[in-house]
């Protein structure tokens, strides 16, 4: 007992420390709202989250240290205010920064492409594996039928019957 | 017929050979902007030389003209500072100047210190118009025809390459002289 229970808390030790530092990062990204009710800052986290900072191109909203990325929290943060709903941000922010703040592509037009690829890819594969599966067991299944059988049948009874007198013939020969 | 399958795969590396080409020597950065041929959007903002008079878009209405963004922290502007005196000088194309984010004071010390290239300069402190053009840095220029709509946007410096190869024909398409 006494033997585990010091590993133990320094495991939990360490398991504190993570969860601090996890929170610690959101609490970063949650101050910069100023938005007073829980529903809203979880509005705002999710908005910064999901749009994309114009200026350093592989970060969101949220993430990113940029000016001009301040500046769009704070204007989320007042739109939520306002009362606008997400939808209407994400369109507000679209018809200034264009389609390129999205990191989720609308659906519909040149885009439904980008969605469609996967699952059209998706589908093509399992044809293909579909296919082949089934042409391996038709490979499995009896090659002749019947008649077929039959005239094998023959074919060798014949075979056998000419090696027989061809070894009557070339007996005496021999 | 069978073996039309086998074609494929050919089909695909073409595609894909064609699409990724055609991504090669793009500059990923570049982003067009959302209101190329929209109206220049709507504001009423303070004239940097007589603060209580408030401007708003007839400054870039009645022939074309190039907006400025611009702002004396930008170490870029003052890089794009000549072309823009040259343009409004030589070619005698109006350019309007935003002041973006910045002390409208040393806006007016730096305009004294380097000549004033703008026909106007908007005061945009807070940046409220910068985020109704979805600028996202200075310098930017945009090309706006005589009726205020949006033809184009550059981002960064507009030196004469700039000027030859983009701002120029859009400026004379648009009709200016």
């Amino acid at each position: 007992m006494t033997d585990g229970l010091p590993r133990f808390s320094r495991l939990a030790r360490w398991c504190l420390l993570l969860l601090l530092g996890a929170a610690g990062a959101v609490m970063a990204t949650q101050n910069t709202s100023g938005l007073a009710d829980a529903e809203q800052q979880e509005r705002f986290r999710e908005l910064t989250w999901e749009l994309r900072c114009p200026k350093c191109q592989n970060q969101n909203l949220a993430d990113s240290n940029a000016p001009v990325a301040a500046d769009l929290r704070s204007e989320i943060a007042r739109l939520i205010g306002e009362g606008r709903s997400n939808r209407e941000i994400v369109e507000y922010m679209v018809a200034r920064y264009g389609e390129f703040v999205r990191y989720e592509p609308r659906v519909g037009g040149i885009n439904l492409l980008l969605w469609l690829l996967p699952a059209l890819g998706l589908l093509i594969g399992a044809l293909v594996i579909w296919q082949r599966t089934r042409r391996s067991v038709a490979g499995d299944a009896p090659l002749m039928d019947a008649a077929q059988r039959e005239q094998a049948r023959r074919l060798l009874q014949e075979a056998a019957r000419q090696r027989a007198d061809g070894q009557e013939r070339a007996g005496p020969e021999a | 017929m069978r073996h039309a399958i086998y074609i494929i795969p050919l089909v695909i590396f073409l595609g894909l050979g064609v699409l990724l080409y055609s991504g090669l020597g793009k500059d990923p950065s570049h982003l067009p902007s959302a209101l190329i041929g929209k109206p220049f959007p709507a504001f009423s903002l303070p004239d940097l030389y007589e603060e209580e008079k408030l401007l708003d878009t007839s400054v870039v209405k009645g022939t074309p003209s190039l907006v400025n963004i611009w702002a004396t922290w930008c170490a870029a502007c003052r890089v794009e500072h000549p072309e823009l005196m040259r343009i409004a000088q030589e070619e005698g194309v109006p350019v309007i100047g935003i002041n973006y984010k910045d002390d409208p004071e040393e806006a007016r010390a730096w305009l004294a210190r380097y000549e004033n290239p703008y026909r106007s300069v908007v005061v945009d402190r807070h940046g409220r118009l910068g985020l109704d053009l979805g600028v996202y840095g200075a310098p930017e220029t945009y090309v706006v025809d005589a009726q205020g709509r949006v033809l184009y946007r550059h981002v960064g410096v507009v030196d004469r390459r700039v000027w030859e190869e983009r701002l120029a024909p859009l400026l004379q398409g648009a009709g200016a002289r």
